[in-house]
C-alpha cells in the first residue's frame, strides 16, 4: 500500500499500486475479483486516477510505428508527450494538440480526451487519434477508430479510463517548420473587451488568457490574451529545459488574498503596451508551469482543487461575470485563471469541451471553498454549462448527471464491453457511475 | 555512429540507456530472452532514431552459445565498439540459503554468464583494438550482507573480475566501465517498499551515457552512493557482524 494522490493533492489515500510491465500481467490481473482503475503519470487533479487498486502503466512505453510522410504515429500509452516533442520536435513534427503540461501519457491524454490552446481550430486530442488498442474487462483485445467498434471508441474517448486500459494508439502528428512560436500579448482592461478580443482573433492557431480574477467593478475581467503563431523559420530543437525543483510545500498562509492581488495587479501592468509581440520557444509558450518541477506544493499540505467549467456561447458572458463577481466577492483568489475560448464540441460521451467559454481557477483547499464551488456549480447549471472531469474532485453526482446527458449511453457501452465491475475510481464512484 | 551491443537488452535499465544512444543515431545489437519485447524494442530504437536495431534471442544461462551470439553481433554491425552487459536477477536471499541449488543459479545468472560474455568481448576488442565494455554490477557486490549476500557474491565477483579485465587491457587502449548502481525502481524489485534512496532506470541510464562518454572506470550511480559504500566498507568487520544490514 502506498499514499497516492491526483497533481491538486486532494484527496490522498492509500491505495495498492503495480506497475505492470507486459500486457499479460494486466489481463492476468483483470482475472481477479475487484475493480481498478489505469493511471499514467497522475497529472489529473482530482480523484480520476484514484482507487484501491491502480494500475500504473509506466513500463508501456514504447514507440510502435511512424510514418514520416503523414506524420502518424503509434505508440504505447504509457509514452508521455514530453517524450514525443523530444524525439520528433528535432525532427519537424508537433503534437496537433497539447494541454498545459508535457508530463502526460498518451493514454492519459485520451482517456481524459485534454485539449490545449488551439481548441477553437483543432478540437480535442482524441480528434487526432485514429485508432485505439485496448484490454477490455473481460480480458479480450480489442481495436476501436471511428470505424471499429465506433461506439467503444466514443466512450474511451474521455471516458477517463472506465471502459477499459488503453494499450496503444495512434495519432496523427502536426508538421512544423520551427520550434518557436510567435507570441502576441494583448491587454483587455475588461471582460467585454476580452470577449471581443477572442472573437477578433479566432483565426489565430493558439489562443488563451491569463484573468485577473481578484478585479472587481469596471475592471472585472481584466486579461492579458496570449495568441500563438509556429514561425516558418529558424531552428528545430527539443532542448530539455531548465527546471525549476520545488522542494518543499509552502506555507499555507503564504498565498492569500493580498498577495495574489499585488502579483495579479504586477503581471498586468508589466505590460507597457496594448500589443506585443516576442518570439520564444515552445516549451514556454505552451509549457510554462513545467519549468516548476512539483508546482502543486505551492498550495502546501493540504492540496488544492482545481474548478474547470465550460458555459456555453449564447448567454455565456453573462454566466461569466456572475461567476467572476461570486469569487471576487469572496475574496478568494485563484493564482492561476485561465480563460478560453472553445470551438464546437465533439461525439464522444463524456468529453468536456463545448463551444462557449472555458475558464480555469484553483483554490486552495478548505472547508469555505467546497461550499463557494457548490454556488458556482449552481451558476454553471444554470447557464447550460459543465465541469471538467480531469480536474474534477468534488463534483455532486446530480451535477455529473444533469451536464453530462449522455452518461447513460455511456454506462450501456460499458455494460455492453464487460467494464462493470472491472473498472471504477473514486471519481467514478462518486459520480454515481457503475 | 558507434556500434552498440546490449545483453539483457529488455531490463529496465538497459532499455533506458538504449534509448539515449538510440537518439544519437547509432547502430544497435540487443540480445534478449523474450522475442516479442525484444522485437517490439527494436522498431521503437529505429522510431528514437538508431541507424539500426537487430536482434537475437538467447537465454544468457545457456553459456555455450555466448561466442556465436558475439560473432553474429559483431558480423551484423561489422564490428563492436561498446557492449552493454546488463542482464540479471534478484533471487529469493532466503530461500538461496536453504537451498544451494538456488544459489548456484544465482550465480550462474549473476556472475558466470557475465565473466563468460565479458571474456569473449574481451578478446574481440583485443583483436579489433578498440572497444568499451560495459557492465552493470552493484553497490551490493561491495560487502557482504545479511539480507542479500548470494546477490551481492555475485557482483562482487564481477566488480573484481572486471578490475582484473581493465587492468589487462589498459595497454590496448580498450576501456572497461563498472557501473554499480543503488537501489533502483524496476520490475526486478517491484515488490520492495520504496524509499528514498531509490532512483530510477532513467536516472541510472544518464549517469552510464555520461559515464561512457566520458570514460570512467567505475560509476556509482546515483552519485551518492559512492560516500556511502565508502563508510559501508570502512565499518571493522567485528562491527559490521552485529548489525541488521
Amino acid at each position: 500500500m502506498m499514499e497516492i494522490s491526483g497533481w491538486g493533492r486532494y484527496p490522498r489515500i492509500a491505495a495498492e499500486v503495480w506497475r505492470p510491465y507486459s500486457i499479460e500481467q494486466i489481463t492476468h490481473s483483470l482475472r481477479s475479483k475487484g475493480t481498478q482503475i489505469a493511471r499514467g503519470l497522475g497529472r489529473s487533479y482530482g480523484d480520476s486516477a484514484l482507487a484501491s487498486r491502480v494500475s500504473e502503466i509506466h513500463y508501456l512505453d514504447h514507440f510502435i510505428e511512424f510514418d514520416a510522410h503523414t506524420g502518424f504515429l503509434s505508440c504505447a500509452a504509457g509514452v508521455s508527450l514530453d517524450t514525443i516533442l523530444q524525439v520528433f520536435v528535432p525532427r519537424g513534427w508537433f503534437l496537433p494538440v497539447t494541454p498545459g503540461t508535457r508530463f502526460v501519457t498518451i493514454g492519459g491524454a485520451i482517456a481524459s480526451d485534454v485539449h490545449g490552446k488551439n481548441h477553437h481550430k483543432e478540437g480535442t486530442f482524441s480528434q487526432h487519434v485514429s485508432h485505439i488498442d485496448m484490454l477490455l474487462g473481460n480480458g479480450e483485445r480489442v481495436g476501436a477508430s471511428r470505424t471499429e467498434n465506433p461506439l467503444l471508441f466514443k466512450a474511451t474517448c474521455g471516458g477517463m479510463g472506465l471502459t477499459g486500459i488503453i494499450l496503444a494508439a495512434t495519432l496523427k502528428l502536426k508538421p512544423i517548420r520551427s520550434s518557436e512560436i510567435i507570441q502576441t500579448t494583448i491587454k483587455a482592461p475588461n471582460l467585454d473587451r476580452i470577449h471581443e478580443e477572442f472573437e477578433m482573433h479566432s483565426g489565430a492557431s493558439y489562443s488563451v488568457a491569463w484573468i485577473d480574477c481578484l478585479a472587481r467593478g469596471k475592471q472585472l475581467g481584466r486579461s492579458l490574451l496570449m495568441l500563438g503563431e509556429h514561425a516558418v523559420d529558424g531552428e528545430l530543437r527539443a532542448p530539455i529545459p531548465p527546471q525549476l525543483p520545488m522542494p518543499f510545500d509552502l506555507p499555507p498562509f503564504i498565498l492569500n488574498r493580498s498577495s495574489v492581488k499585488t502579483f495579479n495587479a504586477f503581471y498586468y501592468n508589466q505590460m507597457r503596451h496594448t500589443h506585443t509581440m516576442h518570439r520564444v520557444s515552445y516549451y514556454s509558450f505552451f509549457y510554462p508551469l513545467d519549468r516548476i518541477t512539483d508546482w502543486n506544493r505551492l498550495y502546501g499540505r493540504p492540496g488544492f482543487l482545481q474548478y474547470q467549467f465550460v458555459l456555453p456561447k449564447q448567454d455565456g458572458l453573462r454566466g461569466l461575470r456572475t461567476v467572476l463577481e461570486t469569487i471576487a466577492q469572496t475574496g478568494r483568489g485563484s493564482f492561476l485563471a485561465v480563460l478560453k475560448a472553445f470551438g464546437p464540441s465533439n461525439p464522444n460521451y463524456l468529453s468536456f469541451p463545448q463551444e462557449g467559454y472555458t475558464l480555469a481557477l484553483d483554490f486552495k483547499t478548505g472547508p469555505s471553498v467546497f461550499k463557494l464551488l457548490d454556488t458556482l456549480d449552481r451558476i454553471v447549471l444554470d447557464h447550460g454549462g459543465r465541469l471538467y472531469l480531469a480536474k474534477d474532485a468534488r463534483m455532486k453526482e446530480a451535477t455529473f448527471k444533469a451536464s453530462y446527458p449522455h452518461w447513460r449511453t455511456f454506462e450501456e457501452i460499458r455494460a455492453r464491453y464487460h467494464a462493470l465491475g472491472k473498472f471504477a475510481s473514486l471519481q467514478s464512484q462518486r459520480l454515481g457511475l457503475q | 555512429m558507434k556500434k552498440i551491443l546490449i545483453f539483457g537488452a529488455t531490463s529496465a535499465i538497459a532499455e533506458a540507456t538504449a534509448r539515449l544512444w538510440a537518439q544519437d543515431g547509432n547502430r544497435m545489437f540487443l540480445v534478449a530472452r523474450d522475442a516479442e519485447r525484444v522485437e517490439e524494442q527494436c522498431k521503437d530504437l529505429v522510431i528514437r532514431g538508431a541507424e539500426s536495431a537487430r536482434h537475437t534471442v538467447l537465454d544468457l544461462n545457456d553459456f555455450e552459445r555466448h561466442k556465436e551470439a558475439i560473432k553474429q553481433a559483431a558480423q551484423a554491425m561489422q564490428g563492436v565498439d561498446i557492449a552493454l552487459i546488463a542482464h540479471g536477477t534478484l533471487g529469493d536471499q532466503k530461500a538461496c540459503e536453504q537451498s544451494f541449488e538456488r544459489t548456484l543459479k544465482e550465480l550462474n545468472t549473476n556472475a558466470i554468464s557475465v565473466i563468460s560474455l565479458s571474456t569473449h568481448l574481451a578478446n574481440l576488442f583485443e583483436q579489433q583494438k578498440n572497444g568499451t565494455l560495459v557492465v552493470i554490477s552493484s553497490v551490493a557486490g561491495d560487502r557482504g550482507r545479511q539480507s542479500n549476500y548470494v546477490y551481492g557474491t555475485a557482483k562482487g565477483m564481477v566488480t573484481l573480475f572486471l578490475q582484473g579485465v581493465r587492468n589487462r587491457l589498459h595497454p590496448s587502449g580498450i576501456r572497461v566501465i563498472t557501473i554499480k548502481p543503488g537501489m533502483v525502481d524496476t520490475p526486478m524489485t517491484s515488490s520492495f517498499r520504496k524509499g528514498a534512496l531509490w532512483s530510477t532506470p532513467e536516472t541510472i541510464a544518464r549517469d552510464i551515457y555520461r559515464g561512457v562518454a566520458t570514460g570512467k572506470d567505475i560509476i556509482y550511480t546515483p552519485g551518492y552512493w559512492k560516500p556511502i559504500m565508502k563508510i559501508i566498507k570502512s565499518i571493522p568487520e567485528s562491527i559490521f557482524k552485529k548489525m541488521a544490514l
